[in-house]
């Protein structure tokens, strides 16, 4: 069967590159772009580890087929905050010791990111309903929901 | 090393940790995230029966697909020497290791593995899996621990004979052994007591639930010699394992530590390493293999379930005079359950004078039970301190002054063998009585509990180097994977010796070339055993500075002390910082690095006590967690934050093991929920915030006091959440999970007994 050939956006940049039909948008992201960063975790959609932004919308990379990438744009973990300061997100995760393991913190921080772009004010209810994609094992989340908080809280101090 | 107080400057503070922006930004290299240049894909067939016996393979169509590279069976896997290679807490019998990687004439679960295909890409080495023929007679299984011990059982092997019963039994049996701890007369206990109460439990496998499932990268070179590169929970494990099955020299084999996406103890063997091995030396090329999400719970080690029969008596005064309990445990397709554990520790946080504890280790078609967290503990504890509870309402005393009233303490005699040194148990339970929480007040439905957990914790081997760089900055070498803030902890303690700021620290975690042999990131051992060895390395690095110093001044060695990351002339006023001193390393006798190799003992249990408020819906059974606050003795926190960071986690875990996961088997000994959407860990929403209120009672056997963390908070959830559930609702939910549906059941058979 012939690869299907693909444009879309990465992080800002223009990519384009050939896949088989079943290939997912997270095979495609991990095996072909390189672009480690975004997790698997389990592959059914069910542990958010492979949490990506498409077109301002939270989606698991597991559960979107790479052709479905045509013409949208999409932000990985890679293409979240600046090599000279870290997403207030990312730097509230250190600050807080909102991570063990590390495995599932880029989905976190995909998720929260893009909870934050939607609700600058959310409440602890809100941020635990809207993390409920994502699995972490090792903290018990208490500490993620803070640093969560803790970055609302300073992107709300920042000029928009 | 002995503990002394000490004035601490890092010791205690909550720095950045040392890996945190690599993994905030996603550069961090797991085990799936490496690649090699010519690299196959590997895929492993997997049995679809729970017990049956493997009549033939052929792969011959299989090979002949295009694309395929190798394939191996267990007809490739020489059977290594029997032998038993230590693992932190578990002990690995390496010809049931080997029958586990590839089956040989039977497979003993839904999963194990017969086969293994490398091709040039992953989909073809699935397609390649569908063409191995494979011929199976399908036998009668068992998977329930109290049928798999009767005797017209389905028997798995017949090279059983039930160790630790005299005279050794002439018929084999699923019983792999029996595992006593006795002391006292628990007859005449029993007949002195007060109140007894005798209550018997069931509990179900549950899994570790690592987020990162397994996978390994290896390269196989035609001189013979190897590297893997995978995420495990010890290197020189995996090393040593590989080069055991494979038949390698230690020194052919290369292993490089990946970072760890959790582990919880499973990840304290391989699965794996050895086929990817077998594979790349079949090609000649490299490759990579990982497991779905669905092999990881089909195929590796679950936790045991098990049926818990615990009997205990008490005086009306409250004090305990005997207890008894019987434990059987699941040991998956091989003999090696936690058992052993659950029989020393369950009864642990008390002193009991008459104690008779028993354990079975059975085997039934499940996957080969692994380590997970405090293994074997919480089922223990589960068992024991729910009959506690009901015991203190029996007496009308608190639950909390009633345990307090019994508890071990420092000089009391354990219930497997040795004195206790200082113990914090006192401490977590009159800090629980004392906090908020515990008079906080509750409304309808809505119920508290309370458990307390022990856990042993290890010590064992470390090594650790500390190599003094010319700018007086430090690389800090060490051999232990790092799954929740080592890193961090480690540098902490460096830094503290040193007198320098714990960012002045680099650690890396090295390969199995670049350091001496350390045992596995396990038991709770790294910030208490590869900590000491690095206070040693560091003290000698301190050493070796003064004696650069002494040189540099022209003065004795003696008349130089060292503070505040400098060396100090003792008579006088003059200092040298470790730049400084580094900086004329060349001259006054080569390049600065401190060394040490050990072998730590005296780890000092970790005891702790939880509260814990739910609300019971009684309209769906469901059991909602509404505050829970975990008290436990850490000797001494060098990172408070990666302290509590385990407290809430093992709370968290277990949870999730008390309310909804559990192993779940069709007819045929299936598993039912191998996904993470029917296997249901907590997420976020499903929990409060959880308090985490650290002790500190010093460990003499560490530097600064410290003990292992790691593994004692899952031990009190499942009592503290069923003890809770009764608060609430007047129903003992004795069979894990409390799942909606069994609690809803619970709760319409309560009513309907009331008529």
């Amino acid at each position: 069967m012939a690869k299907s050939h693909v444009s879309t956006t990465v992080n800002g940049d223009p990519v384009e590159f050939l896949c088989d039909a079943p290939e997912t948008m997270l095979d495609v992201l991990r095996n072909t772009l390189g672009l480690t960063g975004t997790k698997e975790g389990c592959g059914t959609g069910d542990c958010g580890a492979c949490s990506i932004i498409v077109d301002g919308r939270l989606v698991c990379g597991c559960l979107m087929l790479a052709v479905e990438a045509t013409g949208k744009s999409i932000t990985t973990i890679e293409g979240i905050g600046a090599p000279d300061r870290l997403h207030p997100v990312q730097q509230a995760f250190l600050e807080d010791a909102a991570l063990q393991c590390g495995f599932c913190t880029p989905g976190f921080i995909v998720a929260a990111k893009a909870l934050l772009d939607r609700n600058p004010d959310p409440s602890e209810t809100e941020i635990r309903y809207w993390l409920a994609g994502n699995l972490c094992r090792c903290t018990g989340y208490d500490k993620i929901v803070r640093a969560v908080q803790h970055a609302a809280a300073e992107m709300k101090g920042q000029p928009a | 090393m002995t503990y002394e107080p000490k004035n601490l400057r890092v010791v205690g503070t909550r720095p950045i940790r040392h890996d945190g922006a690599d993994k905030v930004t996603g550069r961090a290299n797991y085990a799936s995230d490496f690649t090699l240049p010519g690299m196959l894909w590997g895929r492993v067939l997997r049995s679809p029966h729970a017990h049956a016996k493997v009549i033939s393979i052929n792969t011959d169509k299989a090979i002949a697909l295009p694309g395929v590279k190798a394939v191996i069976t267990g007809a490739d896997l020489v059977l290594p020497d029997a032998g038993i290679t230590q693992a932190g807490e578990s002990a690995i019998n390496t010809q049931h290791l080997a029958k586990n990687l590839l089956a040989r004439d039977k497979v003993f679960y839904d999963g194990h593995p017969v086969a293994a295909v490398a091709a040039i890409s992953d989909a073809i080495a699935q397609q390649a899996l569908g063409l191995i023929e494979v011929e199976y007679e399908v036998l009668p299984h068992v998977i329930d621990v109290d049928d798999a011990v009767k005797d017209d059982a389905p028997l798995l092997h017949d090279d059983i004979f039930t160790e630790g019963v005299e005279p050794r039994p002439e018929k084999p049996s699923n019983i792999a052994k029996r595992i006593v701890v006795a002391k006292g007369d628990v007859a005449k206990g029993f007949a002195e007591a007060d109140f007894v109460i005798e209550r018997t439990y069931t509990s179900k496998p549950v899994h570790q639930g690592y987020i990162e499932p397994q996978g390994v990268v290896a390269n196989y070179a035609e001189d013979g010699q190897a590297m893997v590169w995978c995420s495990s929970q010890g290197q020189f494990l995996i090393r040593d394992l590989c080069a055991n099955m494979l038949g390698l020299e230690t020194s052919s084999l290369k292993v490089i530590p990946a970072e760890i996406g959790g582990g919880f103890g499973g990840k304290t063997t391989v699965y794996l390493e050895p086929l990817a091995l077998m594979l790349s030396k079949a090609s000649g090329r490299p490759v990579k293999m990982a497991m779905t999400r669905g092999e990881v719970l089909r195929a590796t080690g679950p936790t045991s379930g098990g049926s818990y029969t615990t009997k205990i008596g008490a005086m009306k005064d409250g004090t305990i005079v005997a207890a008894e309990v019987v434990l059987k445990f699941q040991a998956g397709a091989f003999p090696g359950s936690p058992v052993g554990a659950a029989v020393m520790f369950c009864s642990a946080p008390y002193d009991i004078p008459n104690l008779s504890i028993t354990g079975y280790d059975v085997v039934v078609n499940l996957p080969k039970i692994h380590a997970y967290r405090a293994p074997g503990a919480p089922n223990g504890a589960f068992a024991f301190e729910t009959v506690l509870d009901e015991l203190a309402r029996e007496l009308k005393m608190d639950p909390i002054d009633f345990r307090a009233k019994n508890s071990a303490v420092e000089g009391s005699k354990s219930p497997y063998g040795p004195t206790h040194g200082p113990l914090g148990g006192i401490e977590c339970l009159s800090s629980a009585k004392n906090h908020p929480h515990y008079k906080a007040n509750l409304g309808p439905n809505q119920g508290r509990g309370v458990a307390s957990g022990f856990w042993i914790n290890i010590g064992g081997q470390s090594a650790a180097t500390v190599v003094v760089n010319r700018d007086g900055t430090i690389a800090l070498v060490e051999g232990c994977p790092d799954i929740g803030g080592t890193r961090a902890s480690l540098a902490m303690m460096c830094a503290e010796v040193l007198g320098i700021a714990a960012e002045k620290v680099r650690p890396s975690i090295v390969d199995t070339t670049a350091i001496a042999f350390n045992d596995v990131t396990g038991g709770s051992r790294v910030t208490f055993a590869t900590g000491i060895a690095v206070v040693q390395a560091t003290e000698d690095a301190v050493r070796q500075m003064r004696e650069r110093a002494a040189k540099m001044w022209d003065i004795d060695v003696e008349q130089v002390g060292w503070r505040d990351g400098a060396a100090q002339e003792l008579n006088g006023n003059r200092s040298l910082t470790i730049a400084q001193i580094a900086q004329k390393a060349a001259k006054t006798g080569g390049q600065i690095m401190g060394h040490a190799s050990i072998n730590a003992s005296g780890a000092g249990p970790s005891l702790t006590t939880h509260l814990c408020d739910v609300e019971v819906d009684r309209e769906t059974g469901k059991v909602t967690i509404l505050r829970y606050t975990t008290f436990q003795d850490a000797g001494k926190a060098v990172h408070p934050s990666y302290v509590e960071g385990q407290m809430q986690g093992g709370a968290a875990q277990g949870i999730g093991w008390a309310l909804n996961e559990e192993y779940i088997h069709d007819a045929q000994g299936r598993l039912e929920n191998p996904g993470f959407l029917d296997y249901r860990m907590p997420v976020a929403s499903d929990l409060p915030m959880i308090d985490a209120v650290i002790i500190e009672v010093p460990n003499p056997n560490h530097p600064f006091g410290v003990r292992g963390v790691g593994e004692a908070p899952i031990v009190p959830p499942l009592a503290a959440i069923a003890n809770a559930i009764y608060d609430a609702t007047g129903v003992r939910m004795r069979d894990l999970p409390f799942s909606p549906p069994k609690v809803l059941a619970a709760l319409e058979a309560a009513e309907k007994a009331k008529g």
